[in-house]
Formats: C-alpha cells, sequence, structure tokens
C-alpha cells in the first residue's frame, strides 16, 4: 500500500514538473511573439496595432457595450446637460410664477411639483453626475493611463444614472412627479400624508442615483490611487485628481446614509414600517438626521470636484503651479472630513439642547478655514503668475467674486441666532444658490471650455464665450442677490405665491429677470459648443499651453489614449520637459492592457487587462432598473426580480480563462 | 404688476423700496427683544464679512493689475516653481485672520444664544399652538380650567410679557415664524417644542408656517396682535364668552344650519352644539382680522366667497364645498358675521 502511494506520489510530481517546464517553455514562447510597445514598435505602426486591440464594435451593439471612459464620460456630460436645461426650464416657469404677487399663473400642487423637480434634478441629475462625468473623461488623461479601473462598472453606473433621470422625468410627463420636495421630509412624504407613486418615485430616483453614485466613485478612487503615470507620487498628482480622490471617498462614506434612509421611506410606504411614523413610536426627526448627514456632503461632494477645476485652470492661465500645492490638497482633505460633522445646522430650529447649538455652529464655521486658504492660495497664484484672462480664466474669476458672498453668509446661517431668521428663507436659497452656481456651476462652466478643444479636437469661439460669461456672470447677481433681500423681508422658501405688500415686489421681480439672462446665457453657451463643433479653430494636442498629461495625446485623443504611457518627473510634466515625455513600453499591443502603479509612489507595479466591449453592464442595469420601478408598485417585483438580476450579474461576473503571461514590467 | 409699476421698479434702488414697507413681516421689525438680538449679532456679521470680502476683492484686483509684469514668476521666465518671498508669511497672516475673525464671530453667535436663552427663563404667559394642514390651533394655557382660551389663525401677546410659546403638530412638521419678532421653531409631530418671546413694539405683525407642509403651504399665515396688557387681558375675557346668540330670522337660520348641519362636525363654537375639533374654532370668528389662515382679509365678501368654494380661494385646503343654497349661504354669512 505505502509503496503504490508513494509511486502515485512521484508520478504526480513529475507530471507537475513537466507541466511547469511547459509552461515556461511556452511562456517564452509566447513572449517572442506577443507584441508589445517599444523601440521597434512606434509611431503609425503601433498606432494602428493598439487601435484595432481597443476599438469597440461598430454599430448599436457596440455602442451600447463600449467601456471606454471617453465615450462614456461624453454621455456623462451631455446627459447631466441635458437635465441642466430642464431643471433650468422649470426655474424660469418659478421665477414667472413669483414675479408678482398673488400670481394665478401656476397653482399651488403643479409649483411644488416644480421645485421638486427642480431641487432633484440639479442635485442628483446634474451636479454630481456631471462631475463624475467630466472626471471619468478626464482623470484617466491627466494620470497618463489608458483606461479607467472596472470600466464596465463605470459603463453601468452611466446607464444606472440615464435610467433614474428617464423614470424621474417619465413621471413628471405621466403627472405622477413627486411633490415633497428634494428633501422629502417625514412624515409629509409618508404613506399618511402623500398617498399615491409620487414620493415613490422620488425614493427609486434615488436609488437609482445613488447606486450611480457609488459605482463611479468606486472606480475614479481606483484609477486614481492604482492608474497613475510611473513617477507620478502623490505629491506630484495634479489638483483636479486630488479633489477626485476626496470628492469618490466622500461619496462613499455619504451615499449609504441616503441609501438607508430611502430605503425605509420605501418600506414605510410600501410594506407597512412606521420608522418615521410618531404615532407608532417612529421618528420624524430621523428622516432628517439620515438624510442631512448625506445631505450637506453632497454640497461639498459638489463643490470640490469645481475647485480641482478652478486649481488646472488657475495654473493654466497664471502660467505656474498653484501655490501652496500641499497646502490645498490639504484644504481639500480637511473639507471632506470636516464636511460630515455639520449636518445638523440644517435642522437648528427643530428644538436642540443649547449645547449641541454651540457645537454644530463651531463646526460650520471652521469649515470654512480650508476653503479660505484655498482661495488664498488660487489668489497668490494670480498674484505671482501672469494672468491670462481668455474665457476660462474670467469664469475663475466670476466663481471667486460670487462664491466668496455666499461662503461668508454661510458663515452667517452657521450662527443659530441668526439661522433661526434665515433658514428656509430666501435668504438661505440666495446662499445656496451663490454656493452651488458662483461656486460649482462657473467652474464648470469654465472648465468645459478648457477641455472643450481636448474633447472635440477644436477650439470654443472666445467671442461668444466672452459674452456668455458676462451675461451669465451679471445675471446671476441680478437674480440672486435681491434674493437676500427677499428673505430678510420675511419670504420663506417653497411657497407658490406671496401677498402685496410686503414689499416683495421689487426684488422678485428682479430676480425674475435675471433668472432669463442668465437662461439666455446658457443657450448662447450650447448656441457656442454647437458651432463651434463644426467652425472651430481646429485644436493643437496642448492649444492653452498647460502643464498637465491630458495635453501630451492629440485633440481628441485616440481611443488608447497614449501610444506610450508617459513617465512623470515633476507636478508640471509639460512644463519642466523640453521635446518628448520620457516614457515606459512594454505594454501588449493586441490585446487591451493597462499599466498599474503602487498607491504612493507610482512605480510599476503590474500589467493589468482591460476588460473588451460587453453588453451585460447594459443588460444588468436594464434588468435592476426594472426592479426598481416595478417595486414602486408591488414589494413582490423585488423578489421576482432578483431572478434577471442575477442571471445578468453572473453573466457580466463570469470568471474567463486567463492565459498567464505574467512578466516584469520594462521600465 | 402693471407695466408702469414694473418701469419703476426697475429703477427705484433696492433700499427704497424695503423703506416704503411697514416691517408688518420681516427680520427688520424688531418688534420683540429676540429680533433686536438677532439684529444686533446680524450687523456684526455683516461688518466683519465684508471687511473679509473687501480684503479678497483687494487681492484680486492686485493681481489682475499686476498680470503683465516682466518678472513674474512663471513658465516663460523658467521661475515657475518659485513664488514671491513675502506669500508664504501673507499665508500665515492670512488663515490667522480668518481663524481670529471666525473665532470673534463665533463667540459673538455663543453669546447671543445664551442671552437669548435667559430671556425665555422668566415666562409669565404660557400659549400652546398646533400646526395643522394649513392654519393654527391656539390654545391660551391658564392654570384656572375656565380660564383657558382656544381660538385659532390669530395670536394676541401682551407688550413686554415673556411668553412662552408650546409647539405641538397634528400631522406633518411645520415651523413657527414671525419674522417681525423672533427667529422660527418647528411645530414636530411626537417632539415638544417652544419658543419665547418678548414683544416690545405693539402692533400687528404677519407670521407665516416656514417649513413646506404640503400643497398650501404658502396660504398657512398668522396674524400677530401685539397690544398692551389691559387691551389683551380684556381681549382674552372677551373671547372666552360664548358665541352670541342668533337675533334676526337671517342669522337664527343660519345657526341651525351650522350648529345641525356639516359645519359643525368640523368646527366648533362655544356655547353652542357645534363642538367639531378638526378645523379652526369658530366662536369669535368675526372679530379677527382675516379668514382661512390668512390667506384673504375678513370681511362679508371674502366670507361669501370661503363658504361658498374654499377650494378656489385655497385649493387643496381641507374645508369641502358643501354646495349651499343661495338662501342657506346668506343666512351662514349672516350668522358668522354676528361672531364678533
Amino acid at each position: 500500500m505505502t509503496d503504490i502511494r508513494a509511486d502515485a506520489f512521484d508520478s504526480m510530481r513529475e507530471r507537475e514538473r513537466v507541466r511547469v517546464e511547459e509552461e515556461e517553455r511556452r511562456l517564452a514562447a509566447e513572449r517572442r511573439k506577443i507584441a508589445r510597445d517599444g523601440p521597434k514598435l512606434k509611431g503609425e505602426k503601433l498606432a494602428a496595432r493598439l487601435d484595432l486591440a481597443w476599438r469597440r464594435p461598430p454599430g448599436i451593439i457596440g455602442w451600447l457595450a463600449t467601456v471606454d471612459h471617453k465615450e462614456i464620460g461624453r454621455r456623462y456630460i451631455l446627459t447631466a446637460l441635458g437635465f441642466l436645461a430642464l431643471g433650468g426650464v422649470l426655474a424660469l416657469l418659478m421665477r414667472l410664477q413669483l414675479s408678482k404677487p398673488d400670481n394665478a399663473m401656476i397653482g399651488a400642487e403643479r409649483y411644488n411639483q416644480l421645485f421638486t423637480m427642480h431641487g432633484s434634478t440639479m442635485m442628483f441629475l446634474f451636479a454630481v453626475p456631471v462631475m463624475e462625468g467630466v472626471a471619468v473623461y478626464i482623470i484617466p488623461l491627466m494620470l497618463g493611463t489608458r483606461s479607467t479601473a472596472f470600466p464596465r462598472l463605470n459603463a453601468f453606473s452611466y446607464f444606472m444614472y440615464l435610467f433614474g433621470g428617464l423614470m424621474l422625468w417619465g413621471a413628471f410627463v405621466l403627472n405622477v412627479a413627486p411633490d415633497v420636495g428634494w428633501f422629502a421630509y417625514t412624515p409629509l412624504a409618508g404613506p399618511e400624508f402623500t398617498p399615491g407613486k409620487r414620493a415613490d418615485v422620488w425614493a427609486q430616483m434615488i436609488t437609482f442615483t445613488e447606486v450611480s453614485a457609488l459605482a463611479a466613485a468606486v472606480v475614479l478612487v481606483c484609477t486614481i490611487l492604482k492608474a497613475r503615470a510611473p513617477g507620478m507620487t502623490l505629491s506630484r498628482m495634479p489638483l483636479f485628481a486630488w479633489a477626485m480622490l476626496v470628492q469618490a471617498v466622500m461619496i462613499i462614506f455619504a451615499m449609504p446614509a441616503v441609501a438607508l434612509c430611502s430605503s425605509m421611506l420605501i418600506s414605510d410606504r410600501t410594506i407597512g414600517t412606521n420608522f418615521y411614523n410618531a404615532a407608532e413610536h417612529g421618528d420624524a426627526l430621523l428622516w432628517q438626521h439620515l438624510f442631512w448627514f448625506f445631505g450637506h456632503p453632497e454640497v461639498y461632494i459638489i463643490f470640490i470636484p469645481a475647485t480641482g477645476f478652478v486649481s488646472m485652470i488657475t495654473e493654466t492661465f497664471c502660467r505656474r503651479p498653484v501655490f501652496a500645492h500641499a497646502v490645498v490638497v490639504l484644504a481639500l482633505m480637511s473639507t471632506g472630513i470636516l464636511a460630515f460633522g455639520l449636518w445638523v445646522h440644517h435642522m437648528f430650529a427643530t428644538g436642540l439642547p443649547r449645547v449641541g447649538y454651540s457645537f454644530y455652529t463651531a463646526a460650520s464655521i471652521s469649515v470654512s478655514v480650508p476653503t479660505g486658504l484655498q482661495i488664498f492660495c488660487w489668489l497668490a497664484t494670480m498674484w505671482d503668475g501672469r494672468p491670462r484672462f481668455q474665457v476660462p480664466m474670467l469664469y475663475v474669476v466670476g466663481f471667486i467674486v460670487t462664491f466668496v458672498i455666499g461662503g461668508l453668509t454661510g458663515v452667517m446661517v452657521a450662527a443659530v441666532p441668526l439661522d433661526l431668521q434665515l433658514h428656509d428663507t430666501y435668504f438661505v436659497v440666495a446662499h445656496f444658490h451663490y454656493v452651488l452656481i458662483g461656486g460649482a456651476v462657473f467652474p464648470l462652466l469654465g472648465v468645459l471650455t478648457y477641455w472643450y478643444p481636448k474633447i472635440t479636437g477644436r477650439m470654443m469661439s472666445e467671442t461668444l464665450g466672452k459674452i456668455g460669461f458676462w451675461m451669465v456672470f451679471l445675471g446671476f447677481q441680478l437674480a440672486f442677490f435681491p434674493m437676500h433681500w427677499s428673505g430678510l423681508l420675511g419670504m420663506p422658501r417653497r411657497v407658490y405665491t406671496y401677498p402685496a405688500g410686503l414689499g416683495l415686489e421689487v426684488p422678485n421681480m428682479l430676480s425674475t429677470v435675471g433668472a432669463f439672462v442668465v437662461a439666455a446665457a446658457v443657450g448662447l453657451f450650447v448656441i457656442n459648443g454647437i458651432w463651434s463643433l463644426y467652425r472651430g479653430v481646429i485644436a493643437t494636442p496642448n492649444p492653452w499651453g498647460a502643464a498637465s498629461l491630458e495635453w501630451a495625446t492629440s485633440s481628441p485623443p485616440p481611443v488608447y489614449n497614449f501610444a506610450h504611457i508617459p513617465v512623470v518627473e515633476s507636478e508640471t510634466p509639460l512644463w519642466d520637459v523640453d521635446g518628448e515625455l520620457p516614457v515606459v513600453t512594454g505594454l501588449r499591443v493586441d490585446e487591451k492592457e493597462m499599466l498599474l502603479t503602487t498607491v504612493v509612489a507610482a512605480t510599476p507595479d503590474t500589467r493589468e487587462p482591460v476588460p473588451q466591449a460587453t453588453l451585460w453592464p447594459f443588460i444588468s442595469a436594464c434588468a435592476i432598473g426594472i426592479v426598481f420601478i416595478a417595486s414602486i408598485f408591488s414589494p413582490w417585483a423585488i423578489a421576482v426580480g432578483v431572478i434577471p438580476s442575477f442571471i445578468a450579474l453572473t453573466a457580466w461576473f463570469w470568471p474567463k480563462e486567463l492565459k498567464r503571461t505574467a512578466e516584469p514590467v520594462i521600465t | 404688476m402693471s407695466l408702469r409699476w414694473s418701469a419703476k421698479a426697475a429703477v427705484l434702488p433696492l433700499l427704497l423700496g424695503a423703506c416704503q414697507v411697514q416691517h408688518y413681516q420681516s427680520d427688520f421689525g424688531g418688534a420683540a427683544v429676540e429680533d433686536r438680538q438677532f439684529l444686533a449679532l446680524f450687523w456684526i456679521f455683516i461688518a466683519v464679512c465684508a471687511f473679509m470680502y473687501a480684503l479678497v476683492i483687494i487681492f484680486l484686483l492686485g493681481g489682475i493689475i499686476r498680470m503683465r509684469r516682466l518678472d513674474a514668476n512663471v513658465v516663460e521666465t523658467g521661475r515657475h516653481h518659485e513664488s514671491h518671498p513675502l506669500m508664504r508669511t501673507t499665508l500665515i497672516g492670512w488663515t490667522v485672520l480668518i481663524g481670529v475673525g471666525l473665532f470673534a464671530l463665533a463667540v459673538a453667535s455663543f453669546v447671543t444664544d445664551r442671552s437669548m436663552a435667559k430671556a425665555a427663563a422668566n415666562e409669565r404667559l404660557s400659549v400652546t399652538i398646533t400646526g395643522n394642514q394649513w392654519w393654527w390651533d391656539i390654545k391660551y394655557n391658564a392654570a384656572d380650567a375656565s380660564k383657558t382660551l382656544q381660538t385659532a389663525n390669530e395670536l394676541h401677546l401682551p407688550v413686554g410679557v415673556p411668553t412662552r410659546i408650546l409647539l405641538d403638530s397634528n400631522d406633518v412638521i411645520h415651523s413657527f415664524w414671525v419674522p417681525s419678532l423672533a427667529g422660527k421653531q418647528d411645530l414636530i409631530p411626537g417632539r415638544e417644542n417652544d419658543i419665547t418671546i418678548v414683544p416690545r413694539k405693539t402692533g400687528i405683525f404677519r407670521g407665516q408656517c416656514a417649513e413646506f407642509c404640503g400643497v398650501q403651504h404658502a396660504h398657512m399665515s398668522l396674524v400677530v396682535v401685539v397690544e398692551p396688557y389691559a387691551d389683551f387681558i380684556k381681549w382674552w375675557d372677551h373671547q372666552l364668552q360664548p358665541a352670541p346668540q342668533p337675533t334676526t330670522p337671517l342669522t337664527l337660520a343660519g345657526y341651525k344650519y351650522v350648529t345641525s348641519g356639516p359645519c359643525s362636525a368640523c368646527h366648533n363654537i362655544g356655547g353652542t352644539s357645534a363642538n367639531g375639533q378638526i378645523g379652526p374654532d369658530l366662536t369669535h370668528l368675526a372679530t379677527r382680522k382675516s379668514l382661512a389662515a390668512g390667506t384673504i382679509p375678513m370681511g362679508e365678501g371674502n366670507l361669501y366667497g370661503w363658504v361658498e368654494d374654499a377650494q378656489s380661494i385655497k385649493p387643496g385646503v381641507n374645508m369641502p364645498t358643501v354646495g349651499l343654497e343661495p338662501d342657506q349661504l346668506h343666512a351662514v354669512v349672516a350668522y358668522l358675521e354676528t361672531l364678533k
């Protein structure tokens, strides 16, 4: 018995040895055979090979199956701008209704739907997705890599976002739009006071967007930490990448709170739980705590990417790196952390212990320290540099002039005795539009002008851009500055009309006129965008003379982004290298492959295969989307809908046989 | 708003427009201790914030003016990694300035908050306000139960007397807010909240629900009458009286309809058999200055309109359109007008 077993072991070992040897020989042969970029393979021949490997299949199937971050990013941006236009039209309707007292143009019910749709659209379907869209497009280029991490998850994230938006707006068209505010306070949003499906539509739209935002955040965090070009240590990373890293980590911490509270709302509404029902020992305020634990960081989730835009534009147009890079990075991080300790300042009027008042006042006020430091660093960059006032830089100046007002009124509403008067009035409406439009939309318009040539290959018209800037800047001040005044005169938010004689006529009329000027300016921006697509000046790879890596490749970039992965030796690589950037070679050209580097020092770590285009993310998004929508009508939809979702996800995640081609990266 | 008025409005400076109003519903009313404390703190914040804003703008303008200088630390001069020798020191100075400014504001806010809390300690009158979609139920609490007064939508306060208002809600979250007197405080179902107000000026003020509470949130307002103590006591004593008896055949017909018809299911009229508790108390309805929680002024025409078809005046309101015959309508309105 023993001998037979020993023999069996020996023959097993022998077979294993032979197998390993064969594998080694195969790998060695493959190594000679596998096409890689390098000194022998460059230029047009390399481009043709890479193009073949990276190009997605043509046609509608390929369009739905694509995992190219540039295509997904473009779709994200265009979809979000579409929702901006829709949300803007709602804003104009509201401004028309409020242009005079006791106006009978829009009724109470319709008006309540309008402001709910406006807030929900702008927060969930425009502001957060557009920042993620820009990042999904630009970040891999800025980091000098060929793809995002998890490109299929990225595609899935876009489809979930699109379906959530279509569901909300489909509901609006079918007259089941939510009417409980973008904040959906319970018990008003609960089953007792809002029967019907309106509040369910809102809660499920939240589910869609949180899944989408979380997926995009994971993609961005992993891309930023693992896919940077060799040599791009964390301390050399561009400020926009830093901003997106902080923002994506914030999404990962903030979204679960809203996922929890909206799921509890849905279960209160559909299966009769009583989380928020005070009559059954639930708690109406529980909603507010969970919602604002997400809702306050949400504001910074929108604002922090915009600070990244401002930093990139300031650097390029002032012709020098942003002053005190490390201070700006630390400011971003401390903003991201402090943002989670402020949520109670949305709830000062709910009756808190005095100690709670003092704590949250101090915390809310302290968040303006890092922001104040960032403002200083941008101004110091302008002071030290030689600013060129082209359109993107004009938006940065407009941002500083406008956003600082919003920041200072933010300090005011952080003080409890002031907030108790100003809370839920038009003063607060003015405050957060100064912060969100001045602080995020102005930089966004600037950065869209800035990156437009990279995305489309053509420059936007400078003349139209300047006219548009002055219209949007002045129109904004006209629309929103008077709102401080109407708030102080006692005009509460979310009212569909107001009586004559309170002094509210003049500020409201001014706001309405200003809103139309802003709308005209946004229209001009769109016209400029479309006109320049066909008639704009052809862009060189680096039309603004910028320093970061997205300008090292052609405009628009090829599908594989970079023929060779660049190597970075400073914070501002394109400014510090004469001629060609140094590169690493050795990535496969017959398969999609990207280079991963270490988290801190960005030394080459491993080569990572990049997945091919596939329909499964789209099919999974369809299956899960149907479950979400159907569960509005019956909780059984979840039990039944799990099956197709499970099948789709299983097919997506089915392990592929991976031929071992391991080999150290050649630097 | 006529075209001519709009043209005039556009050229009028904002401030002038504001001076014309009587601070009927305005943070600048200053009609109570609380709002005066708010205003004092408000102007301190405005001053500090304006100073900081001016610094930012000066720094920005400086940067713009210096834009063409030749010795800039930019990529074209090859010195783009250098910066002005004083910039680091300025950064530290700026940080200290922000820190000191914010600390001062936080202390000012803290002191104001505590002094408001102190003022709230010596209440002499207790009122309970209960929020309903979309009206205010008001109860004056008295140690002697026979003096407890129930009314709606019109709050009377004696000048100079610290009044503690207990806040509760029957349905969703509302927020009690009379800008000329004090800041707001929420009415939350299942929670006890309160706010103390010490009125300083007599007059009539307007308050409005400040938390979105459903369809007619915009028309959930409140008339507040601040009057001398003697007048207030007189008002209280009068409101405690039962409703006056109908004297003419028309008002008698109205009385009969109101007390036996659908009205009595929801409304209470003291001294009659109408004792519904769902809608506002009507005992002395005609003494109030407004109808439907401040939606329309009190008056015969508005009473007709409201009783005949409340939905057309305040769409979504919980008061149904009963469908009264014309003679019933005349009688009901005539009776309601006697409720002084």
